[in-house]
């Protein structure tokens, strides 16, 4: 069964409907989504799990507008996203939505707190203005210390912790983050992962995906997914929404 | 938008950090350069040398020559075939006329030149003392060919500076006897080292009253006469008058042929000219060379740059931004690549002129300003196909590009 891509909820933040995605590996097709169909509210955690290749990367990719569905429709903060052009939706992606890697994608020649100010670069904010949000920023993420340093300089967990103030500086509705412990030891995947939890208590809307079932089931909200099909969703803490379970595989 | 300052500095932080490469770039861009404003500035310094060795003779110069060459095009000839001889009588009446100030006939022939054991064989001019004015000639000692008629010959002569140093050695000179072919003569000036022009090279040269030479090479005519003219206006006006006599003294013949240092100046002006465009065409080429340089390593760059390109889209960078990001690189590297050869070159053009203070070796300002807009516009134009793939690039895919390394 599919999710059947009927929902009633006009002011979701994230609303996607019969959304497909086909990539060609070699020279077989891979269907990595199939008529996907999601609603998120503003606010909420959810996990994205699955095995290797089950299209959750390309699920992720496609909310942040990274890559465009072949077809369907996607919905984001109440704009149609799929006619956009390139260019709009980079505005929209620098306005709207804040990205955390795996392996950080850091300039290695910017120092942390360059890093973290490149966006408010590229929005072409004035000098004055991007030291007086950078700040903030900085102190949050503890790296004041660290805030001159290069990226080569700084640990995996600090890395991360720069990345993640890079997605967050130009105070995004939602953040999402491909495995962002993968390439952490527990500790620092840990701190890392309650720097996130504190940010989506703050109300920013946080979309993880990774291959870690302990992070995995930190979310209140859980999707898993296999060969670009959405075969659960678990909705256990979190009370704004309505749960849509197709197929639940929970006990 | 980005604010055009951090795009200078996004850019400078970026070439800054791949030194290597940057390094690269900006040899080769600067080699480029160098080589056209280094090659304009000695093919133009060899014009302005030209130039100035035939101002030497002044504009308001005339020289006839014997026989009649139609000069419609081309070279004056250098080489007189005449049917008929210029006498010294014939020199003499152009005086008549009153816009001709002074006149120098001007035999030239080889002979032995001996002072007691040591002879050699060199240039012999013979003339007056009109010569040494007309050509700017100046002594370093003693006195100049005396005011003599024309026709009168004297035992005298004057003589270059190599020649004294060949015949004398350290000895003095002035007032001794020196033998030419079966003639003698005592020398009673020696010119000062400067004194080539036109081909002849003076300080070899041996200066006598133009009758004697023509006794000892048994001529009766002369090889070219040169005459001083008030004012160069009118030279067209004069250069008539002055056939009109020859004409008439010639049984109504015109033999003789007239020309002015302008027209030869003109005639070795326009070829310097289209040779120092040649090689200034040379330059370019390996400027264009350079550009091609800039292209690929653009291609390089931004391969691999191709996470960070799809990290900054992911960013919210537009495809424009992008581009203008590897644009503006590729220009700025041109740009210090143009002024760094342009520094060099000057600095070689002053060491050349340093070796050779005689010939003014000096870029001209449209060599070097040809150069650097053809640099910058290199940068752009071969920057701008790998910078538009670039911005082409689906960020997911630029992303993946790390994630698959």
């Amino acid at each position: 069964m599919k999710a059947a891509g009927i929902n009633p909820t006009a002011d979701a933040l994230i609303r996607v409907q019969g959304v497909n995605k086909t990539f060609l590996l070699g020279d077989e097709p891979v269907h990595a989504l199939n008529n996907i169909g999601l609603s998120i509210q503003a606010g909420e955690y959810l996990s994205v799990m699955g095995p290797s290749g089950s299209g959750k990367s390309t699920l992720l990719n496609m909310l942040g507008l990274l890559d465009v569905p072949d077809n369907g429709q996607y919905w984001l903060n109440g704009a149609d996203t799929v006619p956009m052009s390139e260019e709009q939706r980079a505005v929209y992606r620098r306005r709207h939505i804040g990205f955390v890697f795996q392996s950080y994608h850091l300039i290695p020649r910017l120092s942390a707190s360059e890093n973290i100010e490149l966006p408010l670069i590229l929005a072409g904010i004035a000098p004055a203005e991007r030291k007086r949000r950078l700040a903030p920023v900085i102190e949050r993420l503890g790296l004041g210390s660290r805030a001159g340093h290069l990226p080569n300089q700084l640990s995996g967990g600090q890395r991360q912790r720069v990345a993640i103030g890079r997605a967050i500086i130009m105070k995004p509705r939602l953040l999402l983050a491909d495995e962002p412990t993968g390439n952490l030891d527990s500790q620092s995947g840990a701190e890392v992962v309650q720097l996130l939890e504190e940010l989506n208590a703050d109300g920013i809307t946080l979309i993880v995906v990774t291959h870690d079932a302990d992070l995995g089931r930190r979310a209140s909200r859980r999707i898993r997914m296999v060969d670009g099909v959405i075969v659960s969703d678990d909705c256990t803490h979190y009370s704004g929404s309505e749960s849509r379970t197709d197929q639940s595989d929970a006990p | 938008m980005i604010r055009t300052r951090d795009q200078l500095n996004f850019s400078i932080r970026a070439l800054l950090r791949q030194r290597f490469r940057t390094l690269m770039q900006l040899i080769a861009m600067s080699i480029g350069v160098l080589a056209v404003v280094l090659l304009t500035g000695l093919g133009e310094g060899a014009r302005q040398y030209v130039l100035g060795e035939f101002s030497v003779l002044g504009k308001d110069i005339l020289i006839m020559l014997p026989g009649r060459k139609e000069t419609s095009g081309g070279m004056p000839p250098m080489t007189g075939e005449g049917t008929r001889d210029i006498t010294l009588q014939d020199a003499q009446s152009l005086l008549r006329l009153p816009e001709v100030e002074r006149i120098a006939p001007l035999v030239v022939g080889n002979a032995e030149i001996s002072r007691g054991a040591r002879s050699r064989e060199t240039l012999v001019l013979g003339t007056n003392n009109a010569f040494f004015d007309i050509r700017h000639i100046q002594l370093a000692r003693g006195q100049i060919l005396p005011d003599l008629p024309l026709d009168q010959p004297s035992p005298v002569c004057v003589i270059g500076t190599t020649l004294k140093q060949e015949l004398f050695a350290a000895e003095p000179a002035l007032g001794q006897w020196v033998g030419i072919d079966t003639y003698r003569c005592r020398v009673i000036g020696i010119l000062t080292d400067s004194g080539t022009g036109l081909g002849m090279n003076m300080s070899e040269a041996l200066i006598m009253p133009v009758a004697s030479s023509m006794q000892l090479f048994n001529t009766e005519g002369v090889f070219r006469v040169m005459i001083d003219v008030r004012s160069a206006m009118g030279m067209g006006v004069l250069s008539r008058q002055i056939e009109d006599i020859m004409r008439e003294r010639h049984d109504g013949q015109l033999d003789v042929t007239l020309i002015t240092p302008d027209s030869l100046l003109k005639a070795f002006d326009s070829i310097l000219s289209v040779l120092t465009f040649a090689i200034a065409g040379i330059g370019a080429i390996s400027l264009f060379v350079a550009g091609v340089l800039i292209m690929n390593m653009t291609l390089i760059t931004v391969s691999q740059r191709t996470a960070e390109i799809g990290l900054l889209k992911a960013l919210g960078a537009s495809s424009r931004e992008v581009r203008q990001l590897f644009v503006t690189e590729a220009v700025m590297l041109s740009l210090f690549g143009a002024l760094l050869g342009t520094l060099l070159a000057e600095m070689l053009l002053w060491l050349v002129r340093m070796q050779y203070p005689d010939i003014p070796f000096a870029a001209p300002l449209w060599a070097t300003a040809a150069a650097t807009a053809i640099a910058v516009g290199c940068g752009f134009l071969f920057s701008w196909i790998p910078a538009s793939r670039a911005a082409q690039m689906a960020p997911v895919t630029a992303l993946q590009h790390q994630n698959g390394k």
